[in-house]
């Protein structure tokens, strides 16, 4: 290929990337970036919970309120808190389906990288002084969502009217 | 293989020099590949232009929950390495309850692994938040609270520290750095035993800046009236009275014993928590919790 071509390819390439960010605006997908997200029927943090899409799983936004994100995920639709969702793509295992080959940083996070299970474990061969025991006991301290209004209810809890986000 | 650049790639990497900051960084590097695919540049020029990109903008807010994750686990435990867990079911429980609703309320209600809280069997005046939401008050702090409102307080304002992401945030600038382009530029590739090596003493480096500040230096003192100022909108949004706050730190001054090496060398003094507070918050009327609730929290404290 003549050399002038290659760069006229590369400027359309380049042309082609500004004026289309996103090929996919009509139905924008987000990210579930927390290993149990939670999917509540009304955009408050006393909504029920109808859904737990997981770690890495996609979620069709229909309406963007800021801090709450009313999604649809299997066939379920419910709001979601911002802080448990990116745009990034979240790549679970490298070599998995959904990997590719642009991993560009900026627009996927890779799951299990950086600070990770494998860090933890080579940390703690050099550390054997530091017990994690009360760390995984801490982490079964679970409560379930419909406890949450019944404990305020009981001990006469009001929240704010119109106050709650 | 370094020839000069063609006269047409220079414009196309200047323009997108140019581009707005958020993309610049993932823009540059497809471009970069693509421009490398092309024979427009070489490869050891790509490497240079994603180096330098790669070198501006690194911050802890770059780290992603998971990693957070991992980096809280670990403070939690080294935290638990100088002070015991109290073993007391039905307290840890209760604080749990509590303490899990009012992180629902807070903005950042969605952490990785969620926010879990322990008792630490210590007369010191002390509490830990990792990144995350790992929460740890002694119970020289819980005697500190006398209603489920002082309670809901003091909870509050460690998942505001979680909130705010201090803990990340006293990560040293240089490390953050070094982690996060260690991982850039591994990619979608397995770590080698280098790589690895490299990245736990990183690791190792960001628990110690961390844990150093939680148990001896401190945060800021505007860290701290900031993570107060968390707590006065949890407290509002679940119904709780405000006044739990002062309420505590009332009774906390009384506690606190001179020269100690919990809060009271780690945090602004009671009384100037207090001032802070009444400059942006009108004095609220005394806690009076409903029976109901005021027994609950007897119940579950009262032995403390």
């Amino acid at each position: 290929m003549p050399k002038h071509s290659k760069i006229f390819m590369v400027a359309c390439c380049l042309f082609m990337f500004f004026s289309h960010p996103g090929s996919a605006d009509s139905q924008k997908t987000l990210n579930v970036q927390v290993r149990e997200g939670q999917m509540r029927n009304a955009p408050s943090f006393l909504g029920t919970i109808v859904a737990r899409p997981s770690y890495g799983e996609h979620v069709i936004l229909i309406e963007d309120r800021g801090i709450w994100k009313k999604v649809s995920s299997k066939g379920v639709q419910g709001w979601m808190h911002a802080s448990a969702l990116t745009a990034k793509s979240i790549v679970l295992k490298a070599g998995a389906a959904n990997v590719q080959t642009s991993a560009t940083g900026g627009e996927i996070a890779l799951a299990g990288k950086g600070f990770s299970e494998e860090i933890e474990k080579e940390y703690k061969s050099q550390n054997r002084n530091i017990d994690f025991a009360w760390v995984d006991r801490m982490e079964r301290f679970k409560v379930a969502p419909d406890e949450m209004p019944a404990f305020l209810k009981e001990g006469q809890v009001v929240p704010a009217a119109g106050g709650a986000k | 293989m370094n020839k000069a650049l063609p006269p047409l790639a220079i414009p196309i990497i200047a323009a997108l020099l140019l581009s707005s900051c958020q993309t610049m960084e993932s823009a540059t590097s497809i471009a970069t590949v693509i421009a490398q695919g092309a024979g427009a540049i070489s490869e050891t020029q790509a490497e240079s232009i994603r180096k330098t990109t790669k070198a501006v903008a690194r911050s802890a807010e770059e780290f992603t929950p998971e990693q957070e994750y991992y980096v809280g686990r670990t403070v939690g435990a080294v935290v638990l390495s100088k002070y015991k867990a109290y073993d007391n079911g039905q307290a840890n429980r209760y604080l749990n309850v509590l303490g899990q609703t009012l992180a629902q309320a807070s903005d950042l209600p969605d952490t990785f692994g969620g926010y879990h809280f322990l008792i630490l069997d210590s007369d010191d005046i002390n509490a830990f938040a990792t990144p995350s939401g790992l929460i740890f008050a002694t119970r020289g702090l819980l005697r500190c609270c006398n209603s489920e409102d002082a309670l809901a307080a003091v909870l509050a304002h460690e998942i505001g520290h979680v909130q705010l992401r201090h803990g990340m945030q006293a990560i040293e600038k240089a490390r953050v750095t070094a982690a996060l382009t260690t991982l850039a530029a591994e990619s979608a590739k397995t770590l080698g035993s280098r790589e690895v090596a490299e990245l736990t003493k990183t690791f190792e480096g960001a628990i110690a800046d961390i844990t150093n500040t939680l148990i001896n230096k401190g945060y800021a003192r505007a860290q701290e009236y900031q993570a107060d100022q968390v707590s006065l909108t949890i407290l509002k949004r679940v119904g709780y009275s405000p006044n739990g706050l002062v309420e505590m730190l009332t009774l906390m001054k009384r506690n606190l014993r001179p020269g100690g090496v919990d809060f009271a060398k780690t945090h602004p003094s009671p009384d100037d928590r207090i001032a802070e507070i009444l400059k942006s918050s009108p004095r609220h009327a005394p806690v009076l919790p409903p029976p109901a609730r005021q027994k609950r929290f007897e119940q579950a404290m009262g032995k403390i």
